[in-house]
């Protein structure tokens, strides 16, 4: 495969990527992230799984702040997040997020989808930005779709555009947020096999997902919520084969015996 | 049957209506999609400004705007927008500040009602992928709010060619003072309002069909 993106530091690959304090956050009555604990140390995937508003999309969606938090506090790289503003405009350049539904920019090419934070927030020179976004979008499978617009590509197609689009800001830390979520069922393996490679190549990875056999295969560590709460984590053979907490057995056994 | 004609200079007049629709057209562009900005933009006190300017501005009678900056703007603080002395270029100035300003508020609104088509979803990519607030909105959203909002800015671009009428009140040489004109001087009062209202139709038909077909073109498929 092509060495484009993935950037991988020259620091030392271990340490702590981000880090999850004591966090909180309430939707009007609902507590809906309660005393969140989570470390998530670099070149690892983390799976988080659970039922329908347990918070897992909202603790996804924390780590970049597309949501504030009420206390608590989150850094990554060992810089705190900080307030809206340039700082958090940086910041959120180096974590790529995938979205359930896609959110390629709908006006814009698919090649120009991929080149524009590359352009426009890392200043790199159109003919470099297009280079790496047509390697990018080849590596993904869909280097044949670069002139045509999302609205012409299926689910799975879009959402491979999607990685690509966060892969070409040489993210230090990846979030998909129930990327296969949105997708006919024939198009999900196409997705979790860039997925797959990318958390073969080291990309620090952070997914919350349905797909169990994701789970098993990808994950380094399964973090089970359930209302609010980070009830269980552990390796995923442990956790499938031996879950500790009676939620998560109850979980498990609705979603795999049928 | 044409012959009272002679003598009006029918051309020039609807050209000074073309020249203020342009200019004022241009004007409440630019304006109402600063309103707009600041009306969506995560600072109080510019949201509180623009809503404050959109709902006192759209309630006022555009007779009475137009009056207010001739005789409140130029008679009274002396602006004459660098018109000299010259009254009829001051007018016309004052005339299009007028219209921009009233227009702007419809305008505004009309890029609001579009910002709302955009799915929230564009601009949290936007976000995610590191884009500032400025550059969220110049780049993402308000290019997919303008092409949902094309049929409603021709609407408001066809009130507006019809509006300069109103600049006849502070004695802008447009079509509606030349009609008052031939109407006080000539017999033929039915051809004379026929021949104006053809005139603004002939201005305003292409204006509606051209951005309706622009409209569908430039429409962002989802």
């Amino acid at each position: 495969m092509t060495n484009v993106s993935v950037a991988k530091e020259d620091a030392a690959p271990t340490g702590d990527l981000v880090v999850l304090e004591s966090v909180n956050k309430h939707f009007g009555a609902l507590h809906v992230l309660q005393d969140i604990e989570l470390t998530i140390t670099r070149g690892e995937v983390v799976v988080v799984i659970g039922p329908s508003g347990s918070g897992k999309s909202t603790l996804c969606r924390t780590i970049n702040r597309l949501e504030t938090i009420d206390s608590g506090a989150i850094s990554i790289d060992g810089k705190p997040l900080p307030q809206e503003g340039k700082e958090l405009a940086r910041l959120r350049a180096d974590v790529g997020m995938v979205f359930q539904s896609f959110n390629l920019f709908a006006h814009k090419t698919v090649l120009q989808n991929v080149m524009l934070g590359q352009i426009k927030v890392r200043k790199t020179d159109k003919k470099k930005a297009e280079e790496k976004a047509r390697a990018l979008l080849d590596r993904v499978g869909v280097g044949t779709q670069a002139d045509k617009y999302p609205a012409q590509l299926s689910g799975g197609q879009q959402q491979r555009v999607a990685i690509a689009r966060a892969l070409a800001m040489d993210p230090k830390v990846m979030l998909f947020d129930e990327p296969t979520s949105a997708l006919d069922p024939e198009m999900i393996n196409e997705v979790l096999e860039v997925m797959q490679q990318l958390a073969r190549e080291g990309m620090t990875m952070v997914v919350v997902t349905h797909e169990m056999g994701f789970a098993r295969s990808a994950a380094n560590r399964v973090v089970f919520m359930a209302d609010g709460r980070i009830v269980e984590q552990a390796a995923p053979d442990q956790f499938f084969s031996n879950p500790r907490s009676d939620r998560a057995k109850d979980f498990l056994s609705k979603i795999l015996h049928h | 049957m044409f012959d009272f004609l002679e003598g009006y200079d029918l051309l020039g007049a609807f050209w000074v209506t073309v020249q203020l629709t342009l200019l004022s057209a241009v004007g409440s562009l630019i304006w109402g999609t600063m309103l707009a900005a600041m009306r969506v933009g995560p600072v109080p006190l510019m949201r509180g400004f623009g809503a404050a300017y959109v709902n006192i501005v759209r309630n006022i009678p555009l007779t009475v705007i137009i009056l207010f900056t001739s005789l409140g703007l130029n008679q009274t603080l002396g602006i004459t927008l660098g018109g000299g002395d010259d009254f009829d270029t001051i007018n016309f100035r004052l005339a299009v500040l007028g219209l921009i300003l009233y227009t702007s508020a419809f305008v505004c609104e009309a890029i609001r009602a579009g910002i709302n088509t955009v799915p929230v979803g564009q601009a949290e990519a936007a976000r995610a992928v590191g884009l500032n607030f400025t550059q969220v909105l110049t780049l993402i959203v308000l290019p997919q709010a303008f092409r949902a909002v094309v049929g409603p800015l021709a609407n408001v671009l066809i009130a507006l060619t019809k509006n300069t009428t109103v600049a006849a009140a502070i004695g802008v040489a447009e079509a509606a003072l030349l009609m008052k004109e031939m109407i006080e001087n000539e017999a033929q009062l039915l051809l004379i309002a026929a021949i104006f209202a053809f005139g603004f139709v002939c201005l305003t038909l292409p204006t509606g069909l051209i951005l309706g077909w622009v409209g569908k073109k430039v429409a962002v498929k989802r």
